[in-house]
């Protein structure tokens, strides 16, 4: 922009003077409504219950307490919860919390390997109806989950996979087209020569495939395992279709029974939110590290 | 992936509980889809979310992206506005139910302040389905914004300082500029959220579970309480062939009209 402006300077600055400030007054804007929802979850659950009702259009916390992280946590005893007012049952976030680490590791780490080597296969091997096969992939793209969630339902109870971690994880750890079709851009860029020469040297092509390609393509690797892993963090529909009890449950399907669980006096609201922000927390740590990856990967070569 | 298609397929002609081996009745889950008033009524209330979600969402993703692109192209900016998108759908909606809250919300207490009377947004059977549009409008408009920029940054520069070189107003170029040459973006960008779109699900499930009455019993909710709630899953098969079908003709539809593949700038 800087370049621009200074092309012509005295005509522009009259003339962006207001559209300017508009803009950038639109803008704050946008900037204001996209962050306060965080704000409000923290200060929500930074505030006890019973002061909510009073304060409730108070923009800083009222009463400041733990209470709500607390409960969250399970470090309040059942009655202590009930005068603050929880639900009473425990709730363990921390196994919830794990469960959702697992199930977001098991989906990124399989759907990054498996999707590594169906695009290579489609990138390099040489195959009959390759092309054929690659274009039906692609097709898979614009079919809507919900179409094959109730068959992978059907699929996951016959194997006898209903309500564990791994039912949760296993269709979509295999390998998602938009996986492969996103590798397969980067792998089609790299240069054949590295590669023959190897070849040449005696190596296979499954040491060419892990000493080679994989080190090579690290970087778009490690995007998409990113937004791999966000987005299976955030999946709810699935993993509510499939677990049923304490054991398999992930955070999403959790702040759900979290919230049916209402008390009779009302809604939890201080340990609602404290727990919606230790679900979000993850990911947004994930994102202040990565946010350049992230925020570039989006775009038309990595179209989802 | 082509399995759990020709499977689904397959179970929308068969009476399955899940229990016992599906039984193939033929057309019947079809017929009596036809015949679902509750069935036309989820269809219904899951285009009027579609329009309002997408139209809202567009409008305000592709004015996001031009000032993005006209302003400054900075990182940090795009992360501040991608970032109501890494929380899940669910998240967004608890946060939204609170601030929505007829009694205790902040949401309310500002339309109060303002001198207007309190909404009672995910309980009344008029504002429920536009508060959930906006709902995810807050959640995707970062997201929709991030790839119409991603697109900008196809229109060459030179375009711009050509068109400033004659005179032309930040309006002018957007509306000869910047609108023609993005077109064919907008079509990919309209096919994909509209797709997404039609498949709302969390929110609904989280907030008001297809309440008050049907109001925003969306088709995909609707699908699901079929198959979870009621273990009818040939007839909720049935339904998600429907889905599917639709999602079809509207992506080609889309495609066509819009002329996805051809640019103005080729």
């Amino acid at each position: 922009m800087a370049t621009t402006t200074a092309a012509v300077p005295v005509v522009a600055k009259r003339r962006f003077g207001f559209g300017r400030t508009a803009a950038w007054a639109f803008m704050i804007l946008v900037i204001l409504l996209s962050l306060f929802p965080f704000y409000w979850m923290l200060r929500t659950a930074l505030s006890s219950n019973n002061a909510l009702y009073a304060g409730s259009d108070s923009l800083l916390p009222v009463q400041f307490s733990w209470g709500g992280f607390e409960r969250v946590f399970g470090l309040q005893t059942g009655q202590a919860a009930i005068d603050a007012g929880g639900a009473g049952q425990p709730i363990q976030f921390w196994h919830y919390l794990l469960n959702s680490v697992i199930v977001s590791s098991l989906v990124t780490g399989g759907q990054v390997f498996f999707s590594a080597m169906a695009a290579y296969a489609f990138a390099r091997l040489q195959w009959r109806h390759r092309e054929t096969v690659f274009r039906f992939f692609l097709g898979g793209l614009m079919i809507p989950t919900i179409f094959t969630l109730l068959p992978n339902f059907v699929l996951i109870k016959q194997l006898g996979l209903v309500d564990t971690l791994f039912g949760i994880a296993l269709p979509t750890m295999l390998m998602t087209p938009f996986a492969v079709f996103f590798l397969r851009q980067f792998f089609l860029g790299i240069s054949r020569e590295v590669e023959e020469a190897a070849l040449v040297e005696g190596a296979s092509k499954v040491r060419v495939f892990f000493r080679l390609i994989l080190p090579m393509s690290s970087a778009p690797l490690a995007t998409l395992a990113i937004l791999t892993y966000i987005t299976s963090w955030n999946d709810y529909f699935w993993p509510l279709m499939v677990s049923y009890t304490d054991r398999s449950r992930v955070l999403t399907v959790a702040l759900g029974v979290f919230k049916s669980q209402t008390p009779q006096t009302g809604p939890d609201w201080s340990g609602l939110m404290a727990a919606t922000l230790v679900a979000a927390l993850p990911m947004l740590v994930l994102f202040c590290f990565f946010a350049k990856r992230i925020v570039n990967s989006i775009g038309f070569s990595g179209i989802k | 992936m082509v399995w759990p298609t020709l499977r689904g397929i397959y179970l929308s002609f068969t009476k399955f509980n899940l229990l016992t081996p599906p039984k193939w009745t033929g057309l019947d889950n079809y017929v009596r889809m036809v015949q679902d008033p509750v069935f036309w009524n989820a269809l219904k209330v899951t285009v009027y979310y579609v329009v309002v979600n997408i139209a809202v969402q567009t409008a305000v993703a592709l004015v996001i992206a031009v000032m993005m692109q006209r302003l400054t192209k900075r990182t940090w900016l795009r992360g501040i506005v991608l970032t109501p998108y890494l929380v899940s759908n669910v998240v967004a909606a608890l946060v939204f139910l609170w601030i929505l809250d007829y009694q205790l919300g902040i949401g309310n207490h500002v339309i109060s302040w303002l001198g207007l009377d309190r909404i009672a947004f995910l309980s009344d059977s008029t504002w429920v389905i536009p508060t959930i549009a906006l709902i995810n409008v807050w959640r995707h408009v970062g997201y929709t914004a991030l790839l119409i920029f991603a697109g900008l940054q196809t229109i060459p520069e030179t375009m711009y300082e050509a068109a400033r070189v004659d005179g032309a107003s930040e309006i002018t170029m957007f509306r000869r500029i910047t609108v023609p040459l993005l077109r064919p973006i907008m079509a990919l960008v309209l096919i994909i959220t509209v797709v997404g779109s039609f498949q709302v699900f969390d929110t609904v499930a989280v907030t008001t579970r297809g309440g008050p009455v049907d109001s925003s019993r969306v088709l995909q909710y609707y699908i699901y309480d079929m198959a979870f709630g009621r273990f009818q899953f040939g007839y909720a098969s049935a339904m998600s062939v429907a889905l599917l079908v639709i999602l079809v003709v509207i992506t080609f539809v889309q495609y066509r009209l819009t002329r996805a593949e051809s640019s103005d700038l080729a």
